[in-house]
């Protein structure tokens, strides 16, 4: 009796600890570096460095996200990223207007995000990781073709602002140095509006009965290849974002602008609890996920890890995020 | 009821040709209002592609659908669910990782409206999943249960459930009993046997005669996608039905 009463708190504990788990690993590691550098991790200057590090690939993170819940994937986004940003560094230098400059990367993106959703479902590609393996080639191609694979720097305060601006908060009775970044305020709202967007809308709850099973979707009247496009357009227009920040951190457009970047946009949603066979996955875990590689990066820094540890130790963490996926699905379904 | 025999559902002549495989020639079909109709034939026999005509995934190369008397073509599932027709396919078309009452309004959630935008209705979704199960006596712990928890019997329950919310006329169900285990069965063909009271008209393919000739009224078989015989369930048996299923008279 006793044993049952046991095992059924344990099955309770489950959904939560799907949910929230996390977020818990999350905390369990600000506490470690907190108690390894107790004056310089907590402070408010190496808080605010650590979201402003992450600012722009928690952007390319939340757009591969939503695809991996579509049991697709998005190689292209960091390539994505770099071209949005080389067609604002050439318009800036062109002397555009700059709420036109700030316009740029963001079309871009969609735009791009649009030709990968049209290639997968028209083209009919067997895995979307085809035609975005493509157009990570086509577009930083494109992206070097336009600015003649030379970095472009010097842009104005108006275009840096969502990257580089600072929330004065001495009206608080803070000091000087005690600002809020701007792209920490972007980050909430973007997260906020998508969490609202995938658990509140049908679109939303479409893209997750997709990521479940694309027959059901399609056999309820749902237009998956629609949706689909939708997708991959919206994680482009992330991606754009990501370059209006990165713009303003950098102040230059540069051809290894996001190298590598989507790697760690997928790693950051796998470790946030995304599942590649799609479906599962919330916007909370990808924060998460994006935190847990920003803090693990900032910390290893902090302590002088020289960063080929901190490669190995990203890549531990993967395996280990998806081994607990693995171990999850199997007390979670019913064979 | 006086609607109880009213024609409700008629395919005539219908073809269906992929690329140089016929796969339906001129197959004729009838189903009245409070009436089961079963349908059995081989594997390849057209069962199948019979059922995905009828509910607008497959475009027919020729033959039309009636519907309550009037023509209707169907370009989507959708078509035939705005109709009143729906499908419980075989693979069940459930998404295991959304809850019951999330599959059951799949594609057609209520929702709320919030300024100019609308959001999900999730108070609306579960009031109206428990009254529909309650009313189809189907018992889940939960309507936020997870699809992919429920045993297959209750999956099927969930995907009859699913099909008929929203007033379905006719419902379609490709091998009702197929993945279930035997205390199951019976629950899923009660389930069946309480539609029809309805006066709901129902269409199933099995290759169960024990399904068959507990809820179906007429049974007709295909044999390599032509009609090949039909007949009221009173009139025939289960060896002569097996006979037909084999291409014997």
């Amino acid at each position: 009796m006793e044993d049952k009463n046991k095992e059924s708190l344990h099955l309770k504990l489950i959904p939560y600890f799907e949910k929230y788990g996390i977020l818990l690993l999350l905390v369990l590691m600000i506490l470690v570096m907190h108690i390894l550098q107790p004056d310089v991790f907590l402070s408010w200057r190496n808080v605010t460095n650590v979201f402003k590090q992450i600012s722009w690939q928690s952007m390319l993170a939340l757009g591969v996200f939503m695809v991996i819940v579509t049991a697709g994937i998005d190689l292209s986004v960091g390539s994505i990223m770099m071209l949005s940003l080389m067609i604002l560094a050439v318009v800036a230098k062109a002397g555009a207007p700059w709420f036109i400059v700030v316009m740029t990367p963001l079309i871009a993106g969609f735009l791009c995000g649009l030709f990968n959703g049209l290639g997968i479902t028209l083209l009919r590609m067997p895995h979307p990781f085809i035609m975005t393996l493509g157009t990570l080639y086509i577009f930083r191609g494109a992206g070097n073709l336009i600015s003649g694979g030379t970095p472009i720097s010097g842009f104005t305060d108006e275009v840096r602002y969502l990257g580089h601006g600072r929330i004065d908060l001495q009206w608080l009775g803070l000091e000087k140095s005690q600002y809020l970044p701007v792209s920490l305020v972007l980050i909430a709202i973007v997260y906020i509006i998508f969490w609202i967007f995938l658990n509140h809308s049908k679109t939303g709850k479409w893209i997750y009965a997709i990521g479940g099973n694309p027959n059901a979707a399609r056999a309820s009247g749902i237009n998956v290849n629609k949706i689909l496009v939708i997708v991959y357009s919206l994680c482009g227009f992330l991606s754009g974002i990501g370059a209006l920040i990165l713009a303003g951190r950098t102040d230059s457009g540069y051809p290894n602008a996001g190298l590598q970047s989507e790697l760690d946009a997928i790693a950051a949603c796998i470790i946030g609890g995304a599942s590649f066979f799609g479906g599962r996955g919330t916007v909370l875990g990808v924060f998460a996920g994006v935190m847990i590689m920003g803090i693990l990066r900032n910390g290893l820094n902090l302590m002088d890890v020289s960063s080929f540890w901190q490669q190995v130790l990203i890549g531990s963490i993967i395996v280990l995020a998806v081994y607990i996926d693995v171990l999850r699905r199997d007390l979670g379904t019913r064979k | 009821m006086s609607t109880s025999n009213e024609l409700l559902l008629e395919a005539k002549g219908i073809t269906k040709y992929f690329g140089t495989i016929t796969a339906l020639e001129n197959v004729n079909l009838k189903v009245h209002a409070g009436e089961c109709l079963g349908v059995v034939g081989d594997n390849g026999a057209g069962k199948s592609t019979l059922m995905k005509v009828l509910s607008g995934l497959y475009k027919p190369s020729s033959g039309s659908l009636h519907f309550q008397g009037k023509e209707q073509v169907l370009n989507s599932p959708r078509d035939s669910q705005i109709l009143g027709l729906e499908m419980v396919y075989q693979d069940l078309a459930l998404a295991g990782n959304l809850p019951i009452g999330e599959n059951i309004f799949l594609g057609r959630e209520p929702t709320k409206k919030l300024g100019f935008l609308k959001f999900l209705d999730f108070k609306k979704i579960k009031e109206l999943t428990n009254a529909h199960l309650d009313k189809l006596k189907i018992n889940v712990k939960s309507a936020d249960q997870k699809v992919e928890e429920l045993s297959g019997g209750q999956r099927q329950a969930v995907a009859i459930a699913r099909s008929t919310a929203f007033n379905a006329k006719v419902v379609i169900m490709d091998e009702p009993t197929a993945a279930l285990a035997i205390k199951e069965v019976g629950k899923v063909l009660d389930l069946i046997n309480g539609l029809k009271k309805t006066g709901v008209g129902v269409i199933v393919i099995s290759h169960r005669m024990d399904d068959i000739f507990t809820v179906c009224d007429r049974v007709m078989a295909l044999f390599q996608g032509t009609n090949f015989a039909e007949a009221e369930l009173n009139n025939t048996s289960r060896d002569e039905v097996i006979g037909w299923i084999m291409g014997k008279k």
